[in-house]
């Protein structure tokens, strides 16, 4: 399983004499087939170069000095332990908080976290999917992870600002493609003209912010015209007569004003998806993090789909099956037979907070305030919040309340470089993972094998945390010597073996994809429908339908910093990549032509970036295909570690000019608002 | 001409830069020299779409190949069996003739010999009976190992299915 971003496409790896020499998209997954993407195939200069962590650091120096000690891994669990130990002493073990970037494998740290007694594990989800996830579970009962899409089989895909070539799932790109090859029409919103944009049949360029706008618009056709999937939505969907009502003022006419899009292709867009129903996909959002009414434009994309009768249909949503769909036994949890946590997780006891919790900022809020309780241990493993979310020097003050922040990683992250110590985990390419569950239409479990010896003084995750909870007196939970032994343990109640995974490195339980018959798809909502009419959002004290909010327009010679990815890196961690470095370098800043002319500034100019009193220079891109209220940068640039020697200095961080937005969050989702951000432009 | 062809599928290809790092990381590349190239084109108005074009620049494995000829030191080789262009290292000077005469910008320097390098179509993977790395492992499947008379028939279909569908 690749480990360059946190897709973790399927890969195969041939090695010489323990030295990786090739690596390939894994042959035997349809839709991968060989095919791996630039990131992927850099796993090996990211392998063999020498800027990255290689044994333990302890901090020699002010938090972010730059000043280490070597340790050996036996001083650094010490380390560790002891502090967390007089932690919880005084504190209790809720005031230990582990975040990392979600995923499959995250059985092991949330294990980790029970057998210590803390319930305080975070992701980096509100930096990302909060807002879908949420959105998604508000309608179906179903987290965004367990909805997936037909795409090789629909007719009419529909994407707002989800980038989906340059932000890209390898298996993906290729179910898109193969679906336009057989006719499939790619319909693309944004606010900027991305590869995506360039591959898609229409591409609408949208006033920032105002995505909710169209979508109402959208709804407000399929519903007037009487579009929708009758019978679909007759069986399946709860608060139908409200939607109407809530609808019946957002005309395409007046989303035109909001949006700038022509009322025309409002209306061609509605008529053409209601066409292809229920082969039509409005895909739900990836990383929509992005404005305060995110939450509700994912939640219009989905009620869209579901309008249409496109979820659980072929060539539209498919809902997630699991081993039990299989008529199997799920793996078994490091957790199972611990006792359960007392404590309850440090944002369920805040008030006004967000939907659900678990949310990142609510940790940051907590280890600012010490309310509800203190958080004085924070454990970012492969996770950096630093780079992640806005404001890092705003982060770093928060992070100045905690008496031990540890970082385990395999990059120099900027978390990494503000912890009170690192530890080095061995690469992807050199360790092996505890198993992971995969859900889909073909419910399997996959392995990651480690292929070579580790370079360095690196351990895996699961011994680190092995080695962690024996020092902290929570050894008999994890009594494990060998990743085998963690394997069998895992495997037991399912009757697969460890070999299974030998020849192709995964297990399929079905032969044949599940779909619920279309008569009886059952969602896991309290009512068993799609309710649009959320008894779940209510009691949280939140409407079904928002009104609209116009957003703020920005000031003379200001705009909404947006900032997205390309296919060639991975968020803030493989700038320094050799290879990766050698294809961009740098980021620049896009500017919307007819505002540059204003400005006196022309492409390839250097220019001014001012947010809040945060100023940046940077190279000017100067282009028609942006909207005049949005800049853009790619994100993850302008590193500040100078051991990353490749990358530091190039480019600009966008966080950086995120002053003050740390705690500016979607109100429902949580998600953080990213781009309520505005910065100002002159020429240098 | 090699009897080989990479057909690349302007249809499928994202312009990703796979390519290039697949065949970095096979011939174990500084950075650099790159054998392959995606040059970015664009993007152009092409009815209200912002198209890009994003070409793909191997080594074209020419029948006659200027670079072969312009080797001084009989270093630069045309393989007789398939008709692949490759550089025997032992034989190279570091003389760059083959740099200045290819009028595509193949063959590329490599700072620590102080030789000529170029694509080769990974033909150690060819006698195994494999592709190239750039075309085995092309993230959207964009890129093909056909002979030229695949691609053309490959295109006239194509066109074909465009004209009838209008």
């Amino acid at each position: 399983m690749c480990g360059m971003c946190a897709v973790r496409c399927p890969i195969r790896v041939e090695t010489e004499k323990d030295v990786v020499a090739w690596i390939e998209g894994n042959p035997f997954v349809p839709g991968i087939e060989g095919a791996l993407c630039a990131k992927g195939s850099a796993g090996i200069s990211f392998e063999y170069d020498d800027e990255r962590p290689q044994y333990p650091m302890i901090r020699d120096g002010a938090r972010g000095s730059g000043q280490w000690r070597k340790a050996a891994w036996d001083e650094a669990l010490e380390y560790i332990s002891n502090k967390l130990n007089s932690i919880r002493e005084r504190y209790g073990s809720k005031s230990i908080a582990l975040a990392d970037r979600g995923g499959p494998f995250t059985d092991l740290t949330k294990s980790f976290l029970k057998a210590i007694g803390s319930p305080n594990y975070f992701d980096h989800d509100d930096s990302c999917a909060k807002n879908v996830n949420m959105a998604c579970q508000s309608l179906f009962g179903y987290g965004r992870g367990e909805v997936g899409y037909d795409f090789s089989n629909a007719k009419y895909i529909v994407l707002f600002g989800r980038n989906i070539f340059e932000s890209l799932q390898v298996k993906e790109v290729n179910n898109v493609l193969d679906g336009m090859e057989k006719g499939a029409k790619l319909i693309y919103v944004d606010v900027r003209a991305t590869v995506t944009a360039s591959k898609s049949d229409k591409f609408l360029t949208i006033r920032p912010g105002t995505d909710y706008a169209m979508l109402l618009a959208l709804a407000h056709v399929i519903v007037k015209e009487r579009l929708f999937d009758a019978e679909y939505v007759a069986s399946y969907i709860s608060g139908m007569e409200e939607l109407e009502a809530f609808v019946s003022q957002y005309t395409p006419e007046w989303a035109e004003k909001e949006t700038g899009v022509p009322a025309h292709e409002i209306y061609a867009v509605a008529r053409e998806a209601a066409a292809a129903k229920p082969n039509v996909i409005f895909h739900g959002g990836w990383m929509l993090s992005r404005y305060i009414d995110s939450f509700y434009a994912s939640r219009m994309l989905y009620i869209l789909n579901a309008l249409l009768g496109s979820v659980e249909s072929k060539g539209g949503l498919i809902l997630a099956k699991g081993p039990k769909d299989a008529g199997m036994k799920g793996l078994r949890s490091l957790g199972a037979d611990m006792p359960d946590v007392g404590d309850r997780i440090v944002d369920s006891l805040m008030e006004n907070k967000s939907l659900g919790t678990g949310h990142m900022v609510n940790l940051y809020k907590a280890i600012r305030t010490g309310e509800p309780y203190p958080v004085k241990a924070f454990i970012a493993y492969r996770f950096d919040p630093v780079a992640a979310f806005p404001d890092p020097d705003e982060q770093k003050k928060v992070l100045d309340n905690l008496e031990l922040l540890v970082a385990i990683d395999v990059n120099f992250s900027e978390t990494a470089w503000y912890a009170d110590i690192i530890l080095p985990e061995a690469t992807y390419l050199e360790r092996s993972n505890i198993i992971a569950t995969q859900k889909g239409p073909k419910p399997g479990f996959i392995m990651r094998r480690q292929s070579v010896k580790p370079r360095y003084d690196s351990k895996p995750a699961w011994e680190i945390f092995t080695l962690l909870a024996e020092r902290m007196g929570a050894g008999r939970y994890f009594p494990y010597k060998s990743i085998e032994e963690i394997w069998n343990y895992q495997l037991g109640p399912t009757g697969v073996k460890a070999a299974d995974f030998d020849v192709k490195g995964f297990v399929s339980l079905v032969k044949d994809p599940i779909m619920m018959p279309r008569d009886d798809v059952k969602f896991k909502t309290e009512s068993g429908k799609i309710e649009l009419l959320s008894p779940k959002l209510h009691k949280a004290g939140f409407t079904s339908f928002a009104p609209y909010a116009t957003p703020r327009k920005p000031a003379e010679g200001c705009f909404r910093l947006v900032f997205g990815r390309t296919a060639v890196h991975a968020h803030a961690q493989s700038q320094n990549n050799p290879y990766l470095n050698e294809i961009i370098s740098e980021n620049t800043l896009w500017l919307n032509s007819g505002e540059a002319i204003k400005l006196g500034i022309k492409d390839g100019d250097k220019v001014e970036i001012c947010a809040d009193g945060y100023t940046g220079i940077i190279k000017a891109h100067v282009t028609p295909f942006i909207h005049p209220e949005a800049v853009f940068m790619l994100h993850g640039f302008g590193n500040e570690i100078p051991l990353k020697t490749r990358s530091f200095g190039k480019g600009l961080r966008d966080t950086k000019f995120q002053k003050g937005s740390l705690e500016t969050v979607d109100p429902v989702g949580g998600g953080v608002a990213y781009l309520e951000c505005m910065v100002s432009v002159k020429k240098t | 001409m090699s009897i080989y062809y990479i057909y690349q599928d302007q249809k499928r290809c994202i312009g990703c830069y796979a390519c290039e790092v697949h065949c970095k990381t096979k011939n174990s590349l500084a950075v650099g020299p790159r054998f392959c190239r995606i040059i970015q084109v664009g993007p152009k108005q092409v009815q209200d779409i912002p198209r890009l074009s994003f070409i793909f620049m191997p080594c074209f494995h020419c029948e006659k190949p200027w670079c072969v000829s312009a080797c001084p030191t009989g270093a630069m080789q045309k393989r007789t069996k398939d008709g692949i262009v490759f550089i025997d290292a032992s034989l190279c000077v570091g003389c760059k003739s083959c740099i200045t005469a290819c009028p595509w910008g193949v063959p590329q320097w490599d700072k620590s010999s102080g030789k000529a390098i170029k694509c080769d179509y990974c033909k150690d993977r060819i006698d195994k009976g494999l592709k190239p790395a750039c075309v085995t492992k092309c993230t959207a499947h964009a890129l093909r190992w056909i002979s030229t008379e695949e691609a053309s028939e490959l295109k006239r279909k194509r066109r074909a299915l465009e004209i009838a569908e209008g």
